[in-house]
């Protein structure tokens, strides 16, 4: 192990070392102050003579003559052991409860390898979330990735919470575990979370990575990629099926700005570095099935998109390498529905595979494309109505801007410990499309129609009746 | 072979190299201990700039660095097809049986597989003089490929054998300008240097893919390019899946780049299942994937591309028809743009370098329609689909707007389309094909006489409806006259029952030209009628409520064996409005 007193310069979270040889890419070093301090940090460019140091946590109290660089000879590797589960972390992955410090089984490099794609094996296991806009609509499969777009001052920490606490695998007991990610969100987010956590038990199989909003900013890197490396050996190497639950990864591409501005590089869009896409993927990609594992990483991250912007980089980018997204809005939230979940920018590129006869029911994709298209009508409608007056309106156009409002107000909204099974949530869709002639029903098959529309009607004779009276 | 260099720097994918002997731009380089696989994309007096196709973390200033003195090449011969490749040919399945689930790096396979024995049957006899590009034999590659294997000389055939043989051992000799040549059923090309030719082909036959709003509205020709931009969830996989799937070209090319592990995935554990229809086999025996996922290094799915069209090139040389799908090929800009700034080069438009718009251009104009070399007369072609991912859906931006002056079909994906369920999610008003005019005399020839006519017609009434709709917004749809309310039933028809397909129908995934003229036509017979019917006085009530509109909605799941159905349609909207009209 070398040890250099060569720092010539120090720029940001950059250390500049002089004079260093032997030194490999991405090795990880120990800055040692004047005071004794010792921080963590990286090699991110390594020359014959110079070695560029990227500090986790401040650059404050290093200085060129009284400070120390001490190369240790490794990349940044995490010790993993089941004894994980249960316990609460540093975003740097050092025990943070008042447990034993944890006996590695085995130490792996934090940024992973990339699964090769010969060897996946596509998720197909639906997974019950008990909320009827993602169950029904934006359906959640074993090994996918699938964020949560947000926007502040939206409970969408309430709704990864009540997706951690009742997502299940229908008809099966298998092993199931929660690696939770803080990156830079506050205490009282991350309290919100160890609280429901441990009210429900849940925390007996989690493994919690806090970095904290007055965390070093630069450590924000670090963590998603230690849980996730937790996250892989549990599933791979383990067989559990994992949820790995990240928020917020807006802070994540703050922190990738600050650096990537720290290192003086060409910035991409809004100030973002031009490899945001690539770096994006080494942490989103990490979930999935493996040929001839049983278990499975499904990834559930958070994001504020800054300025309720869709277009802004950071939902962006995720968006094109993540298998969907659950959008949250506003004017739902406005409106107090809970959860705001608006479907209709909200997306789930795997729901095919997880949806159908043997798996939800065989009527679940015509349900959905049908209250997708329906909603969509009512909506437009909305703004028409706006204008012209409802009087104006045809009275097929009448009924789909009813089916926009109680499709909010019944389907879209629900309790935070309410627990949908998915026939329920499937009725329920069946129940509102029965305010639209049934002419307009073009994405359902005929048979359906008749086994779930007509088979209802004559169960529940007076419910039916009422909307025909207000007609008039 | 030469003196080894020296690892000087390293940062990220690109690393700097002295001493490295008789380096030559593009050569291939073996980086590390590991033996890395690199490229040199810059020389500046005795350093040699170095980008990596591997991981680079752990890599120490020092190490030795080989040169191999060749540029980055493939292997072109049997068993390529069924073949899923990383971004520089390497088999990802052979990766698997030797590093596990994840891809370590350093691993070193050959593209085609050395231990199968081909059935090799010899076309030419010794004595014989072959030019460059001739048939010297076949080889039934799989079911439904026959590989042709191509001379890479023109000489004397001194001898050639059929029998068994593996891709290394020698299939005979070739005197080549005096001299004696070994040949071999593969050949190496380098994948920046286009394949040649004889001549390129005006592009004059459509490539039917089966999807309606693709080849009534903006069709693409054979040898033609197109580009698919759209945002995030508005379809594009599953868009380019299906002009992959239902294409009817005999070879598929499929390039992951940049793009999700599960979506490569899906293609791989789909195909194999896929029927083709000719011939009842699994898609995948006339299918290569390459696949180089966002997560794997940046610079291979910089090579990705060019890795891709060489291989298409390949099959377009033994006179096959090929559909190269290129996904995303915004993903192998963003890699030219990182390793750009990582190079320290001035960067253009939005960080870009300069010269993307060469390198687009440079791509896509390897597609065409070509009578290939040889002295028999092959014809084969290359379609080049490529999507675009332009950031927040806004084309304006550099890759999209490059990528719009070299193709000449513009299929624009349009998300609200797609968050209402329309699939494919194609804009119409927006999207335009160049090759439109081109191809009419083959579709009067070849579909109906009277197609091309409906087609503008059709066209000509969405647009109206666009207008339409405007006025709609302001004052609501009964203020319209009766005739233009009539437009706003068809073009919903237009929209619904024709532009809209099904990609997980089994009858609707894929409609035949005869198919979709027939469905074109029976709505516009519709139109005529409708139109008549207001002309002489109809309320517009009873238009609108003609039962035939149901039929006309579930015309799309009239399979092609029934197509004599449409016939009856027909006569049934016919009489419809006849009935109509009485009252």
């Amino acid at each position: 192990m070398k040890e250099y007193k060569t720092i010539n310069q120090i720029a940001g979270p950059l250390v500049f070392v002089e004079g260093v040889s032997g030194v490999s890419y991405g090795e990880i070093v120990e800055v040692i102050l004047g005071s004794g301090e010792r921080k963590k940090g990286q090699v991110l460019d390594v020359s014959e003579s110079i070695a560029v140091v990227q500090v986790f946590g401040t650059t404050a109290g290093i200085s060129t003559s009284h400070s120390s660089v001490k190369f240790l000879g490794e990349t940044m590797r995490v010790g993993l052991s089941t004894d994980m589960l249960g316990r609460v972390f540093t975003g740097m992955g050092e025990p943070k409860d008042k447990g034993p410090r944890i006996v590695p089984e085995k130490k792996l490099d934090i940024n992973g390898l990339p699964i090769n794609p010969y060897s996946r094996a596509t998720p197909a296991d639906f997974i019950q979330t008990g909320v009827s806009t993602i169950d029904a609509m934006n359906t959640l499969v074993r090994g996918q990735k699938l964020p949560i777009f947000s926007v502040s001052g939206l409970p969408h920490n309430q709704l990864a919470a009540q997706i951690a606490r009742q997502a299940k695998v229908r008809g099966t007991e298998e092993e199931f575990a929660v690696v939770f990610a803080a990156v830079g969100i506050t205490h009282e987010e991350a309290s919100f979370f160890m609280r429901d956590f441990e009210r429900t038990g849940a925390l007996e199989k989690s493994a919690i990575f806090l970095n904290l909003a007055d965390d070093p900013s630069v450590e924000r890197i670090i963590t998603p990629r230690i849980a996730l490396t937790v996250a892989e050996y549990l599933a791979f190497e383990h067989d559990m099926h994992v949820l790995a639950i990240i928020t917020d990864m807006t802070n994540y591409c703050e922190s990738l700005r600050e650096i990537a501005a720290a290192r003086q590089e060409v910035p991409g869009r809004r100030g973002y570095p031009g490899y945001m896409y690539t770096d994006l993927s080494t942490i989103y990609e990490r979930a999935g099935r493996v040929k001839g594992k049983k278990g499975t990483v499904t990834q559930l991250s958070i994001l504020t998109m800054p300025g309720d912007d869709l277009t802004h980089p950071i939902p962006d980018l995720t968006g094109y390498i993540t298998e969907g997204q659950i959008v949250l809005a506003r004017d739902l939230h406005r409106k107090n529905i809970y959860p705001p979940v608006d479907v209709l920018p909200s997306l789930s590129r795997l729901m095919s595979l997880g949806i159908g006869p043997d798996k939800t029911r065989e009527d679940h994709k015509g349900v959905s494309d049908q209250m997708y298209a329906a909603y969509a009508t009512g909506r437009d409608l909305r703004s028409l109505s706006a204008v012209v007056g409802e009087e104006a309106l045809t009275e097929t156009d009448r009924k789909f801007l009813r089916f926009a409002d109680e499709f909010e107000n019944k389907f879209v909204r629900q309790g935070p410990y309410e627990d949908r099974s998915i026939e329920r949530t499937l009725d329920l869709g069946w129940e509102l499309l029965s305010l639209l002639p049934e002419e307009e029903l073009k994405r359902v098959k005929k048979e359906h129609i008749a086994k779930y529309l007509h088979g209802k009607k004559k169960e529940e004779q007076k419910p039916e009746a009422k909307p025909a009276k207000e007609k008039k | 072979m030469a003196k080894k260099g020296t690892l000087k720097r390293i940062s990220g994918p690109v690393v700097e190299v002295k001493d490295l002997d008789d380096a030559k731009l593009y050569d291939v380089v073996r980086v590390g201990e590991e033996g890395l696989v690199g490229e040199i994309i810059k020389i500046v007096g005795g350093t040699s700039v170095v980008q990596v196709y591997e991981d680079t973390n752990g890599l120490k200033p020092g190490e030795p660095v080989e040169n191999t003195g060749q540029p980055l090449s493939v292997e072109l011969g049997p068993g390529i097809l069924r073949n899923i490749y990383d971004g520089i040919q390497r088999p990802l399945k052979d990766i698997e049986a030797k590093s596990g689930y994840f891809i370590r790096r350093g691993i070193n396979v050959p593209p085609l597989p050395r231990d199968v024995k081909w059935d090799f049957k010899a076309k030419v006899k010794p004595g014989e003089h072959v030019k460059m590009g001739d048939v010297l034999g076949e080889v039934q590659e799989t079911e439904l490929i026959l590989h042709k294997v191509l001379s890479p000389y023109e000489g004397k055939i001194l001898n050639v054998k059929s029998g068994k043989y593996t891709v290394e051992q020698e299939i005979g000799e070739i005197e080549v300008a005096g001299k004696k040549k070994d040949l071999y059923m593969y050949q190496k090309w380098f994948v920046r240097t286009p394949r040649p030719y004889t001549e390129k082909l005006a592009p004059l036959i459509p490539l039917v893919t089966g999807q309606r709003v693709v080849d009534t509205f903006f069709p693409i020709s054979k040898g033609g390019t197109a580009s698919i931009p759209g945002p995030f969830g508005s379809g594009k996989t599953v868009t380019q899946q299906s002009l992959a799937k239902y294409s009817d070209t005999e070879i598929v090319v499929y390039i992951g780049c940049g793009e999700r592990g599960n979506e490569m995935t899906e293609v791989l554990t789909e195909f194999p299942h896929l029927k083709d229809d000719k011939s009842g086999k699994p898609l995948m025996e006339r299918t290569v994937l390459i696949a180089n996922t966002s997560n794997m290094p940046v610079a291979a799915r910089e090579a990705s591309i060019y890795t891709g069209v060489t291989l298409a090139e390949y099959y377009r040389d033994m006179g096959y028809n090929v559909a190269l799908m290129a996904d995303s090929t915004s993903r192998w800009a963003e890699a030219l743009r990182e390793i750009g700034g990582r190079l320290e080069e001035m960067p253009g438009e939005e960080g870009y370098p300069a010269y993307l718009a060469r390198r687009l251009a440079e791509f896509y104009e390897r597609a065409g329609r070509v009578r290939t070399l040889g002295s028999d007369e092959r014809y084969g072609s290359i379609s080049i689909i490529g999507a675009v991912s332009p950031p927040g859906g806004d084309i304006s931006e550099p890759v999209s707007q490059n990528t719009l002056r070299v193709t000449k079909v513009f299929l624009a994906l349009d998300a609200s389309l797609a968050q209402r369920r329309h699939f494919p999610a194609i804009n119409w008003l927006k999207s335009y094909s160049l090759y439109k005019d081109s191809l009419d005399e083959w579709l009067r020839a070849n579909v109906s006489d009277e197609f091309p006519g409906m087609r503008d017609k059709a066209m000509e009434l969405l647009q109206k409806e666009s207008e339409l709709q405007e006025i709609v917004q302001l004052v609501g749809p009964d203020a319209l006259p009766d005739r233009e309310q009539v437009i706003l039933l068809v073009t919903k028809m237009l929209r619904e029952d024709f532009l809209q397909q099904n990609a997980y129908s089994d009858v609707d995934a894929k409609a035949s030209f005869k198919k979709q003229n027939l469905m074109l036509k029976s709505i516009m017979t519709f139109h005529d009628k409708a139109m008549h019917a207001v002309d002489i006085g109809v309320q517009l009530k009873r238009i609108q409520g003609v039962p035939v509109t149901a039929a006309i909605g579930r015309m799309k799941e009239i399979s092609e064996a029934e197509l004599p159905k449409f016939s009856e349609l027909i006569k049934e909207i016919e009489s419809d409005f006849a009935q109509v009209a009485k009252k």
